[in-house]
């Protein structure tokens, strides 16, 4: 007779509280804003070339038509004569698409490295640190900065450098976690059971890790749309595509007279990260067990 | 007798730090010789600023005191050799040894990082106090809200925004730079002069980190406010403004000095667009130069500093911290 695996994971219990997180999330008014926000820059994004299908890059208008002069151009054109709104369509893709792909790289690294310096402990989890700390111990925006520069400025390469240079305190936050839930029955019950240590890592801990890294993602894609921007507005990105931050950085050029062409731009990556923000303070109290006892 | 002070306990944690900070920045060297050699072209054409700036007498010579001839392991001990000797190489971009570029240009930055967390400090927690203490109330509601925009709101477009308001709009303050070097000013004009240049871009920069300290005072002082110590503090009948000081706020500054070790090198960043919209000539305009002229020697240098800088700063919070809470012993 071989003894049945037990199940550690999601036993009913928890399926009803994962059930109950989305009615606690939308009892939270900012979670609520977060998620609308969120929802209208994912419709943008996916209706670009329904709503913008010419290039946001082509001259398509007379340059410099402020914002509601022209009807057929809502928010204006740039100096190049290009149609704002389509570049805040289009930038919506580039933004949402970086940051998410971004994250997830980090993601990969950050609960790689902490899964494994937590679970094992001693030496792997001494040489992990070391590297982890050193990373965080370089400014990353630097950092993120003589990546792109060297590589050359394509999106993959603004990815990488992204994803490169965000994951060490996410690292850390699951090596905690990880740690925590070593020494529980759980785990010890595995062992005792012969899984392989990769199982348990991937079956049994990490599932219950992943309400902090599910917090931490929605947080960290925000901080990569805000570190993209950040590049393409110093001309870091991708010369080939329009995004938020280059708009703004173009518009740089003609502030004095013409400011709504910076701003406007600016504008769309402010709520893009609010909504992100306002979404992981939402699913930070939705998923803190302490708060759903008040 | 050893000073009270330097007991043997402190002397081994200096020696365990010193080793520590020893050791991050060798990891750091690492990363930037795997860095440089991650470039196109060879090493020497990087060092040397952009292929054919240089005359082939320099690169030969480049490339033998680097030894790119050799080996890895060779090349990096002598790399490793020149930092040692604090030798990080000739920018010929500007003509001057990379170092020396640094260090002109690392007092500008300091000054704006320390006037921008200063800034972010103080205003980030008083608000954060203020909230706390109104917790639930409109005050707090807006202190919040306002808190939430800056901690979304990209530096860059803050920048911007201040530009068109105070300095195209209202003409308060100057658009750029760091000194009125028409006006030639001296002693205290010089000061005034250039605390005038400094506002904005320290409140661009701060307006960030602003946001975070708000929330982070507002959060330890509603936690620190539920503890055992204050109880026994306002059941001896201690004022409730001397309570919110001395007991409050000092437990509460504790993760808000925690933050700014952890901050340090983000601030050091977003240097990099503040100085190039205000055009302060800092580290950050120097890396933002370097990566125009595809300085990538000088580049990879200022990445090397900066990082320094980050070690200094964490090891002065690490001292900050014993001496805000005494519990904490400098032993590990």
């Amino acid at each position: 007779m071989s003894i049945a695996e037990p199940s550690f994971a999601p036993a009913r219990a928890e399926r009803s509280a994962r059930r109950g997180l989305a009615a606690r999330l939308l009892r939270r008014p900012s979670a609520v804003a977060g998620l609308g926000l969120l929802g209208a820059i994912l419709a943008m994004a996916a209706l670009a070339d329904v709503a913008y299908p010419v290039d946001p890059l082509d001259m398509v208008g007379t340059p410099f038509l402020w914002p509601g002069a022209d009807p057929g151009f809502p928010l204006g054109t740039d100096m190049m004569g290009r149609d704002i709104a389509a570049g805040i369509f289009h930038g919506a893709r580039v933004s949402l698409l970086i940051g998410a792909v971004a994250t997830l790289v980090s993601l990969v690294i950050g609960v790689g490295v902490g899964a494994v310096a937590g679970f094992f402990r001693g030496r792997a989890d001494h040489a992990l640190m070391h590297v982890t700390e050193l990373f965080q111990t370089i400014p990353p925006f630097l950092f993120a900065i003589v990546i792109v520069a060297i590589l050359q400025p394509t999106m993959t390469n603004v990815v990488l450098a992204i994803g490169l240079t965000s994951w060490p305190s996410l690292a850390r936050l699951v090596r905690a976690e990880v740690l925590r839930l070593r020494d529980g029955e759980m785990v010890q019950a595995s062992i005792v059971l012969g899984l392989s240590d990769a199982r348990i890592i991937l079956t049994h801990v990490l599932p219950n890790v992943l309400a902090p890294i599910v917090v931490s993602a929605s947080i960290m894609v925000a901080s990569a749309i805000l570190t993209e921007s950040s590049l393409a507005f110093l001309g870091l990105g991708d010369p080939n595509i329009v995004s938020w931050g280059s708009m703004v950085g173009a518009g740089r050029e003609v502030l004095r007279t013409d400011w709504y062409v910076a701003t406007v731009p600016g504008l769309a990556i402010v709520a893009a990260v609010l909504a992100l923000n306002l979404l992981g303070d939402g699913l930070n109290d939705a998923l803190d067990p302490r708060q759903n006892r008040r | 007798m050893v000073a009270p002070w330097l007991n043997r306990r402190r002397l081994r944690f200096w020696a365990g730090r010193l080793a520590h900070m020893a050791l991050v920045v060798l990891g750091i060297a690492v990363v930037n010789f795997f860095l440089l050699h991650l470039a196109p072209g060879d090493a020497a054409q990087v060092l040397a600023g952009e292929a054919g700036s240089a005359t082939p007498e320099y690169m030969a010579a480049l490339r033998r005191q680097f030894g790119l001839d050799q080996p890895l392991p060779v090349q990096f001990a002598q790399y490793l050799g020149n930092l040692l000797t604090f030798n990080l190489g000739f920018s010929f971009r500007h003509g001057l040894p990379v170092l020396e570029l640094i260090g002109q240009r690392l007092p500008a930055t300091l000054l704006l990082m320390t006037a921008s967390i200063g800034f972010a400090v103080l205003a980030g927690s008083a608000l954060g106090v203020v909230a706390a203490r109104n917790a639930g109330r409109l005050a707090d509601t807006l202190i919040s809200t306002l808190a939430l925009l800056f901690y979304a709101t990209p530096v860059f477009w803050i920048g911007l925004v201040l530009v068109v308001v105070f300095s195209v709009g209202l003409d308060w303050l100057p658009v750029g730079g760091m000194t009125s070097v028409e006006a030639g000013y001296a002693g205290w004009d010089h000061v005034r002069d250039v605390a005038r240049h400094l506002v904005l871009p320290a409140a661009t920069l701060g307006l960030f980190y602003l946001a975070i300290y708000t929330r982070l005072m507002r959060a330890a002082m509603l936690e620190v406010t539920t503890q055992d110590f204050i109880r026994t503090a306002v059941a001896k009948g201690l004022k409730p403004r001397r309570i919110a000081l001395r007991h409050v706020l000092r437990n509460a500054l504790l993760p808000v000095v925690t933050m700014l070790g952890v901050q340090v090198g983000s601030i050091l960043g977003g240097a990099v667009l503040v100085e190039t919209i205000f055009a302060w000539p800092g580290l950050g305009r120097l890396a933002f130069e370097a990566l125009f002229q595809r300085d990538l020697n000088l580049l990879l240098g200022i990445l090397l500093c900066s990082s320094a800088v980050v070690v200094v700063v964490n090891l002065a919070v690490d001292l900050l911290y014993t001496v805000l809470d005494p519990r904490i012993e400098l032993a590990r």
